[in-house]
């Protein structure tokens, strides 16, 4: 199971990259490989504004719905318009092609309520 | 999680499957993947294990009458090594259960049917043994069965068994066949729309049948395939599944199983109910549909028409093998027409769909 080390995590299995006040947002390896094929995404809107544990949007794979949870609040400002027609991307690349949106945060001392590599490891451990 | 273990479960941890509880019992939702399950069904092979199926045996001199009493098809030219597919109703014609016969003789015959049901069906048959003179037996939990499906089916069972497994016709069976050393029932019969077989076996020989079965398809490309993949491609051929498209509350006829509910035979459990709901018209009807917009359209998610609710989906998934998403629905029968527009209710959101003919796929001849 891939976590990057450079990456933030939250205990809902979504990965965050930050990059000065951007924050590109996606579901974790781990989440993908328990979802399964992925088969549907519904991503936010622009200009949508996310806030932290809220719902952002939904992946669903074959047999399942999931919801996706934003990890930090923020407006977005770009959204993977691949994921329309290749919702496989996610289970293909989830820390890179499969990226979902990128939000301007709008409180980013948020991001030190998230999850390092380690504490994620730790957590996908207690949960097995 | 809790739940019963079938005979091959240590087989599923070792092969990889994601274990879930399914109708009671601890089985695999997948392995590799649905879609590539799904495929390999379509154009190789895929092995399911399917030992949570229940099989009662009903024997006796009075079994005949006893089985058309409570099934809605008609067993009359049923011939023995014949099976035949039939729904069961109570009085009110609300459906029981669906389940396969299979006559091994005159008075000897076998039920399989659903797992989650095999309780509910036994309590049922033995309410209604009444002045039959029939024994019931269950022996759901002494037989192991493997469900071997897609078109290499054929050339792979081959392989374990000189018995000509080849000869066996669609909805025939044979009994007392040696496959890989071991005593089973071959059954050519399955629930994916493609050729293959079902085995029935003692449960403590299944795991050397799927040992067996996965050694000899390797070549064709077997792969194990689970629940995720048996349900997607069932419904890719418009199959019932009890719970979904069968329930106390919806008739064999309105599921669209008119051709396995004969009103003209001798009276049988739901007869009256049954022919008065045909004659006054059915209220709903399930119906195929394709969703046009963006959406994929869930179990239980309502239907809309003109502005109101007409019903709601009983199963709801990509079809794989067509590349589109598709529904089947349970609608009031004015709309229940082809080409009728309909919306469905996704989370909220009204997705278009269409009514279209079942079943989505059916295999190439």
């Amino acid at each position: 199971m891939k976590i990057p080390a450079e990456l933030k995590y939250s205990s809902d299995h979504e990965w965050v990259k930050v990059e000065g006040n951007k924050a590109t947002i996606g579901i974790t390896d781990f989440a993908q490989d328990q979802l399964g094929d992925v088969v549907f995404v519904e991503v936010p809107e622009v200009d949508a504004e996310l806030t932290a544990t809220e719902g952002l949007g939904t992946i669903e794979s074959v047999k399942a719905v999931s919801d996706v949870y934003s990890p930090v609040s923020g407006k977005v400002i770009e959204v993977n318009e691949q994921l329309e027609d290749a919702p496989q991307l996610i289970n293909e690349d989830a820390y890179g092609k499969g990226w979902i949106c990128v939000v301007e945060l709008s409180n980013p001392a948020e991001i030190n309520d998230l999850l390092n590599a380690e504490a994620y490891e730790k957590l996908l451990l207690e949960e097995a | 999680m809790e739940g019963k273990k079938t005979p091959l479960y240590e087989k599923h941890v070792e092969y990889g499957g994601r274990i879930v509880e399914f109708g009671g019992w601890l089985l695999p939702v997948q392995y590799s993947g649905v879609l590539a399950e799904h495929k390999a069904v379509r154009t190789r092979a895929g092995l399911f294990d399917v030992s949570h199926m229940g099989e009662i045996w009903a024997e006796g001199k009075d079994v005949f009458a006893f089985l058309q009493n409570l099934v809605t098809n008609d067993l009359t030219d049923l011939k023995v090594g014949q099976t035949r597919y039939s729904p069961i109703c109570y009085k009110d014609g609300g459906t029981v259960d669906d389940l396969l016969v299979y006559k091994f003789g005159e008075d000897r015959y076998l039920i399989v049917v659903n797992a989650a049901n095999i309780e509910k069906d036994w309590e049922w048959m033995q309410e209604n043994v009444g002045v039959f003179q029939v024994t019931l037996t269950n022996k759901s939990n002494v037989t192991g069965q493997l469900a071997l499906q897609g078109p290499k089916a054929l050339e792979i069972l081959q392989k374990l068994t000189t018995a000509p497994v080849g000869d066996i016709g669609y909805y025939h069976f044979l009994e007392d066949v040696l496959v890989a050393g071991k005593v089973t029932i071959v059954s050519r019969t399955g629930y994916t729309g493609e050729d293959g077989f079902e085995i029935y076996c003692q449960a403590q020989d299944a795991p050397v049948l799927w040992e067996a079965i996965m050694a000899a398809g390797k070549e064709e490309g077997i792969l194990p395939t689970g629940l995720g993949c048996r349900d997607t491609l069932r419904f890719e051929c418009c199959m019932p599944l009890y719970g979904h498209e069968l329930s106390p509350q919806i008739t064999p006829l309105m599921a669209g199983l008119g051709m396995f509910v004969k009103l003209d035979k001798e009276d049988f459990n739901g007869r009256d109910a049954l022919k008065e709901q045909k004659a006054s018209g059915l209220p709903q009807r399930v119906m195929g549909a394709e969703i046009t917009g963006r959406g994929i359209a869930r179990a239980g998610f309502p239907v809309q028409c003109e502005g109101k609710v007409i019903g709601h989906v009983t199963t709801g998934s990509p079809a794989p093998t067509l590349g589109k998403n598709m529904a089947l629905v349970l609608i009031d029968t004015a709309y229940a027409t082809i080409g009728k527009e309909i919306f469905i209710d996704v989370r909220g959101k009204a997705i278009p769909a269409v009514i279209v003919k079942k079943p989505f796929y059916k295999r190439p001849q």
